[in-house]
């Protein structure tokens, strides 16, 4: 969080480097899962964490944390490069980024960021690995039922217990 | 853009299937037209993209090549700062569906299918097709089923078929077991952006001997 608004406002290449060092083998990983060979998922995480730079006057910590941030860049950069695809995005939302946040809102959504985690790491193994398969295999739900044997009502089923367990933690 | 009534959402699994980009391009590109719609539906989708950040912090690590770091600060050198922000323009289309058409509504390239409806399909990838439809006032487009799964969203105007009212803002997700007759309302002509991801099964004959040549 901190570390983005540091290179936003300074440049700050000591923090830019943290935030590679957490994530940069994280999002080469995501890459190779969705079907990257080794190389073209080097070249594209270096091209995400220099979007992050790039981007980074876009960043509004209120609305997301700096993981969620970084996955809808490489889950972008992954369509454009797998796939050849444009990536269509909701159009910008009307009062844009509030240059002062609230350090009490930011906190907030950083503590739910935490929960979030805490809620996905405690799903039962089934519903967590297909929700897995969902994000970072880019299957669709019958891709998945192919790919596990598992009928496509079960897949169905058990995304939802898992969704349901998800908001039920976050209450 | 004024704030719609929206009373038809998008479900969670496409939601889900958006957040985690395994939805075809023309599915993608309605489901980002309606979010810029409802502020309800963008609220959940935000969640979902929270989903992906909390599996891809929590996700093993693959080690990078020897100089990946330094690669990258010389890939940020060598860029230009985006400091532009995006602007917001009036007119009918959000953003992202003007990308596509390459303008507003006046920008549509619309042809006739019959009957008063006039389509226009939309530059996307082969695996699923997005098309505006032009439905006059009172007008019917003709019952059809469907094979996939077909997403409808009302820009302008309002239709009403077996199901509901749908108004601007409004998604109807429709599956395999629907076969619907949607109807514009008297008032204003209806405009609606259209995803499917396989060709619709018209039940009279004449529109089934046109669907080759028309692409519905």
């Amino acid at each position: 969080m901190a570390c983005i608004t540091a290179i936003r406002d300074h440049g700050d290449e000591a923090a830019f480097a943290r935030l590679f060092a957490h994530f940069a083998p994280r999002v080469k990983a995501f890459l190779m899962r969705s079907g990257a060979d080794a190389t073209l998922a080097e070249e594209c995480t270096q091209e995400v964490m220099a979007t992050l730079w790039q981007k980074s006057h876009l960043f509004d910590p209120t609305r997301a944390s700096a993981a969620t941030w970084i996955f809808t860049i490489a889950r972008n950069r992954k369509i454009d490069a797998l796939r050849k695809q444009k990536r269509p995005e909701p159009e910008e939302l009307p009062w844009g980024q509030d240059p002062e946040p609230d350090q009490a809102d930011v906190l907030a959504l950083q503590q739910e960021s935490d929960q979030l985690g805490r809620a996905i790491a405690a799903l039962p193994a089934k519903q967590r690995e297909l929700i897995e398969k969902a994000y970072f295999g880019d299957l669709s739900h019958s891709e998945i039922a192919a790919d596990t044997g598992l009928p496509l009502g079960t897949i169905k089923s058990r995304i939802r217990l898992a969704l349901d367990r998800l908001r039920h933690a976050m209450k | 853009m004024t704030r719609n009534q929206i009373t038809h959402h998008l479900t969670d699994a496409l939601l889900m299937a958006y957040s985690a980009g395994s939805l075809p391009e023309a599915f993608n590109l309605t489901v980002a037209t309606h979010l810029s719609m409802c502020d309800e539906c963008r609220a959940r989708a935000a969640a979902f993209d929270s989903v992906g950040g909390a599996m891809i912090d929590g996700a093993d690590t693959v080690e990078l090549a020897q100089d990946s770091l330094a690669a990258t600060m010389a890939r940020i050198r060598a860029g230009k700062p985006q400091r532009e922000t995006p602007v917001r323009r009036a007119g009918l289309f959000p953003a992202p569906l003007r990308d596509y058409v390459g303008g507003d509504l006046e920008s549509v390239r619309w042809r006739p299918v019959g009957m008063g409806v006039k389509q226009a399909i939309l530059p996307t990838s082969r695996a699923a097709t997005a098309r505006l439809l032009f439905i006059p006032a009172g007008a019917a487009v003709p019952d059809h089923g469907h094979r996939g799964t077909e997403l409808t969203l009302v820009l302008q105007g309002a239709f009403c078929d077996e199901v509901a009212r749908f108004g601007p803002g409004d998604i109807e997700v429709a599956n395999e077991e629907l076969n619907h007759t949607p109807v514009a309302e008297i008032g204003a002509d209806c405009i609606c952006l259209a995803a499917t991801d396989a060709p619709l099964r018209f039940r009279s004959l004449m529109p089934r001997l046109a669907q080759p040549f028309l692409r519905i």
